[in-house]
């Protein structure tokens, strides 16, 4: 029965992917008589000029995915890296970044989880700072880092901080009461209970933050990297914005997401491991 | 104080803050009461009267306002592993298998015990409450009854030297209630287990209990009486109801739940707090007028 459904929606999928890139080839396919026009100004134009539209083809885009696939690693220069380099670069960043801001995140959520005086000493900081743009930090960050990619790593770790300190905060201060008491009585060590009873109980919603910002910080660097430059991504992106080729922006915007769904995935695997039923 | 006491309760109170600005309300006061080594006593009283605050104050997670709470001759100020306690809502940790929420406290009673002991001393009480088999299997995978005889191995697991549980089956189904009962009946004398047990289920208390106590109604609720179970020891659930002792008993219980425990509250009551009265509900005598000894040290 499941089975059927799942085949149901896999043949759904199908259709409406190649209704889609059926839609698209038919659109943008070029078509039609040349208007009228200066040779030069045409030649300039491209495509447009003979009646069809500078948006790549489906077939483009497959064959230019293809070309980034087979060869992801090559390096000709500053302006011209493979996508492998360049994802490689964003990725590095992100995981930087996202592992030092749970490294801070999770220990400082602990503590305002478990002790209300820090929760209402530390929360007006965290409603300010909270809904920052974390692109609003750049200039701080360039001016006394000093360095772009560092910088770029301060403004993931700034964007993914939040959503696990409150998740792991949330998650500590509303482990079942009974759950301590039973350690209480059984005169658990504070460390013990930390470890054996506060950790497990909360990590299904610590790891819901955890999924939560790395998905902010794969959306934060691709702007951050428009924005320095240099290497990642986000810079390939604006940099093929920058040699109109919009071939290669739709491919990035794919790889793009493709990277995203797999960290996703992979957060959802290991919280699956701590996730428990009542 | 009596030596035999293993457990003793003095002069207990317990208030908490009114809102905003009025008056802190007194749940329960100037309460006395005492379990010998080996007894099994049982607490009834209507919600509201504090029971399971009492429970938690003498499993030391809760503290009185005002008394103490005396454990073999010494004042107990926190929790401890010498008293174990079911909770009524089992308290399992999801995420740890049976042998595994076992082990937890078997492991913090003794800490420098190899893997293998306590693994083993674990199996001892899994097969004691008849789990065998469902070593390996999570909460979310056992029924109310199997959590709750889990829960009752946890806590006999560490040996304490007393056994405090909290309506421990008020959320089973009468089934289930009626066959754990039976074991913990069983266990308890098998292991002369000192036990203390707060029930609202009248015949729970009559299978179970040496000695009931009852409380009037709260707030300011007090012990209004002590009644000795005049039911012979080896009592089954199924030939208890047989006895002549059974239905004065039960009326007798019956009788305060539904009215004197209300009526009790308001009026003064004439006793040392000390030493509440002690009734011997029985045949012999008319089920109205149950024996009252004046007195009788609790």
């Amino acid at each position: 029965m499941n089975g059927s459904k799942d085949l149901q929606a896999l043949t759904l999928s199908v259709v409406l992917l190649a209704l889609f890139l059926g839609g698209w080839q038919l659109a943008v396919g070029g078509s039609g008589t040349a208007p009228q026009m200066d040779p030069e100004y045409a030649a300039l134009m491209g495509a447009t000029a003979k009646g069809g539209s500078a948006l790549p083809t489906p077939f483009d885009i497959a064959k230019e995915m293809w070309r980034h696939i087979s060869d992801p690693f090559y390096d000709k220069g500053p302006n011209d890296k493979g996508i492998g380099i360049q994802l490689a670069y964003s990725l590095a960043r992100v995981l930087i970044g996202y592992f030092i801001a749970a490294a801070v995140a999770i220990p400082l959520g602990f503590l305002i989880g478990m002790s209300p005086l820090f929760y209402k000493a530390l929360d007006p900081f965290i409603q300010i700072l909270k809904p920052i743009s974390p692109l609003a930090w750049m200039p701080l960050a360039l001016y006394t880092i000093k360095d772009s990619g560092v910088s770029s790593v301060f403004v993931i770790f700034i964007c993914s901080i939040w959503p696990m300190l409150l998740n792991t905060a949330f998650g500590v201060a509303s482990v079942r009461r009974d759950w301590l008491n039973v350690a209480k009585t059984l005169e658990v060590g504070r460390l013990r209970t930390a470890f054996r009873v506060i950790l497990p109980a909360a990590a299904p919603t610590i790891m819901t933050g955890m999924r939560i910002s790395i998905a902010i910080a794969w959306l934060v660097i691709v702007a951050a990297e428009m924005l320095v430059g240099g290497t990642g991504v986000g810079y390939f992106v604006w940099n093929e914005w920058n040699n109109l080729s919009i071939t290669n922006v739709i491919c990035a915007i794919l790889f793009i997401g493709l990277v995203g769904m797999v960290l996703d995935q992979a957060l959802y695997q290991f919280s699956k491991l701590v996730t428990y039923s009542e | 104080m009596d030596p035999n006491n293993l457990i003793a309760v003095e002069g207990l109170a317990r208030s908490f803050p009114g809102p905003k600005g009025a008056e802190p309300v007194t749940v329960f006061e100037d309460l006395w009461f005492a379990a010998a080594r080996g007894e099994f006593v049982c607490l009834i009283g209507h919600s509201g009267c504090g029971k399971s605050t009492i429970l938690n104050i003498l499993a030391g997670i809760d503290q009185p306002s005002e008394g103490a709470v005396i454990v073999d001759g010494k004042e107990a100020t926190g929790p401890s592993l010498d008293r174990a306690v079911v909770f009524q809502s089992h308290a399992l940790m999801p995420w740890m298998t049976t042998i595994q929420n076992i082990a937890f406290a078997v492991r913090s009673r003794w800490p420098e015990w190899p893997r293998a002991k306590i693994r083993e001393h674990c199996q001892t009480y899994i097969d004691m409450v008849h789990l065998t088999g469902a070593e390996d299997k999570k909460p979310a995978h056992l029924s109310g009854g199997m959590r709750q005889r889990v829960g009752i191995a946890r806590a006999l697991a560490i040996e304490p030297r007393i056994m405090l549980l909290d309506e421990p089956f008020s959320a089973l189904d009468a089934l289930t209630r009626g066959s754990l009962q039976d074991e913990v009946l069983d266990i308890c004398a098998k292991t002369n287990q000192t036990t203390f047990m707060i029930t609202h289920d009248i015949d729970e208390a009559l299978l179970l209990a040496d000695r009931i106590l009852l409380m009037t109604n709260g707030p300011r609720a007090r012990i209004a009486e002590i009644v000795v179970n005049t039911l012979p020891k080896g009592r089954t659930r199924t030939d208890m109801h047989r006895h002549d002792n059974y239905y004065p008993l039960r009326n007798h219980l019956i009788e305060f739940l539904v009215r004197r425990s209300e009526a009790l509250r308001e009026m003064v009551l004439d006793v040392d707090p000390r030493k509440p009265p002690v009734v011997f509900p029985r045949a012999d005598c008319s089920a109205q007028t149950p024996a009252v000894v004046h007195g009788a040290t609790a």
